[in-house]
């Protein structure tokens, strides 16, 4: 199955800027659906990114984030060719990774 | 686009038998069930024309659900006053119809 | 006129008879000549917004604000449709139950295509836009019609503009008095005032171009619909021609059509031929 992540890592001088967008339906548990019925929650919580091994960012999401959400940052190191690894786990124990090179 | 603003004629009617009716039913002279069934009617043979003319206003299905919700509460004086703004909203969309019909051409690029 | 009077008066005979013809009431319809329109809309645009160039109209409102243009080039890096137009790719490629696909319907098994829809089929009368297409492609072959608007039908729209990006629109008005009426039927529908704002297509989309709208700037008319589907910000996925179609006319409080009424076919068939010549670039994203 494809990967659910996206991402475009760019070293740039001493940084390197990352930009993912990562598939998730991010149900709140809030909507109700076309029956009226409740969706469940269903929302990713932990997603993190390790350069070269060393953990160089990490989110807590929730029930606030949208669906399909995009996430960009800048982190000090990182040269072209280095490894970015980036996974995620949600609320229902759900959880995918890839490892994606710097350009 | 003010040169194109609808002549509002029906709308000060509805206006004014709205007025008319809220004024007797505060000095006691309450709508019934049959008033509310004609004016219903009167207004969705009238909304029913402006589909005809396919240029309906959402805010005239808004007033005609809003006026047989009000009804089915036994509140007729509210419902006719609903019934008639209903009204009054087909009418102003079947005017604004007609006269498109023939404005519209003034509006294109030439 | 003849005879000594005739004579003598016959410059006054010919200025009355000169006055006559000019004072006769002018036809009721003036002829379609939807040539002469593309010319006189893709001049207003082109004198409107003299900066842009005519593919760039493509882009809506990013061709015309230099602040939004900034904030689209960001998206576009990860474009939010991408996941729907990876769907729209697998759903195309899929064969029907009967063994049959998509490709046997189309010409040119479907790929680079988009820019000739929507045309008009002479056999049955009617425009017919890819969305219709699609559908009938489906019965044809045994399949229950997707609901227009959103989801697999605007994923396999994304797909399908996806292979025409770069090709200019290139519709095809037949000389038909049907097509004709169909294209003025359509301009019709652009250009008249309709819901309880009293709004036409062309206050918002000739008339206030460029401009804002409460929070909005307003795309011009000129390449509108050659980004579609477009993933809208304010929806939270893809959505085709016939919703944004209902979704505006919601807007001006004017009760909507069905997606593929024969208006909303008729109104696609007129702004795409007046966008003949602006390359496709769908699918796209908006605000």
């Amino acid at each position: 199955m494809a990967s659910t992540i996206r991402v475009k890592a760019v070293a740039n001088g001493d940084k390197t800027e990352v930009q993912s967008l990562i598939q998730h339906p991010m149900d709140s548990g809030f909507v109700k659906d076309k029956d009226g019925k409740l969706i469940p929650p269903h929302y990713i919580e932990i997603v993190t990114f390790d350069w070269n091994g060393k953990r160089v960012f990490t989110a807590f999401w929730g029930p606030a984030v949208a669906k399909d959400p995009y996430l960009k940052f800048s982190f000090k190191g990182g040269k072209k060719g280095d490894e970015l690894k980036i996974s995620w786990s949600d609320n229902e124990g759900k959880s995918d990774s890839m490892t994606a090179k710097i350009v | 686009m003010a040169s194109q603003n609808i002549r509002l004629g029906p709308e000060i009617l509805a206006t004014a038998i709205t007025a008319i009716t809220v004024a007797l039913a505060s000095a006691g002279w309450a709508a019934t069930a049959s008033d509310f069934d004609a004016a219903y009617r009167a207004a969705a043979q009238r909304e029913q024309q402006a589909g005809a003319l396919r240029n309906q206003w959402t805010p005239t299905e808004a007033a005609l659900k809003a006026a047989q919700k009000a009804a089915d509460m036994k509140d007729y004086d509210q419902a006719v006053v609903l019934a008639h703004q209903a009204e009054a909203l087909a009418n102003a969309s079947i005017k604004q119809a007609e006269e498109q019909n023939a404005l519209w051409r003034n509006a294109v690029v030439k | 006129m003849t005879g000594r009077a005739g004579r003598r008066y016959r410059w006054q005979w010919i200025a009355l008879a000169l006055l006559a013809v000019a004072l006769l009431p002018a036809s009721a319809e003036e002829r379609t000549d939807p040539a002469a329109d593309q010319r006189a809309f893709q001049a207003h645009f082109r004198h409107a917004f003299p900066s842009v160039a005519l593919n760039d109209f493509a882009n809506g409102p990013y061709a015309v604000d230099k602040g939004m243009r900034k904030q689209w080039e960001e998206i576009m890096q990860f474009p939010p449709y991408e996941f729907a137009l990876d769907r729209g790719k697998q759903l195309f490629e899929t064969p029907f139950a009967n063994g049959k696909s998509y490709a046997d319907c189309f010409p040119n098994k479907g790929i680079g295509i988009r820019e000739n829809y929507p045309y008009f089929d002479q056999e049955t009368g009617e425009v017919v836009t890819l969305d219709l297409a699609i559908n009938r492609c489906r019965e044809k072959n045994g399949e229950k019609p997707l609901p227009y608007e959103v989801d697999d039908m605007a994923a396999i729209d994304a797909y399908m503009a996806s292979t025409s990006r770069g090709k200019p629109f290139d519709i095809k008005i037949p000389d038909d008095r049907r097509a004709l009426a169909a294209y003025e039927n359509g301009k019709k529908f652009f250009y008249e005032r309709r819901g309880q704002l009293n709004f036409s297509c062309a206050s918002c989309h000739i008339e206030a171009a460029g401009k804002r709208l409460r929070g909005d700037i307003l795309a011009p008319a000129l390449g509108i619909l050659a980004s579609f589907p477009i993933f809208r910000t304010d929806w939270g996925s893809l959505g085709t021609v016939d919703r944004r179609f209902v979704t505006c006319n919601q807007q001006v409080r004017s009760v909507p059509f069905r997606p593929e009424d024969e208006a909303y076919r008729d109104l696609e068939y007129f702004l795409s031929y007046m966008s003949n010549g602006v390359a496709l670039a769908g699918p796209g994203a908006r605000p």
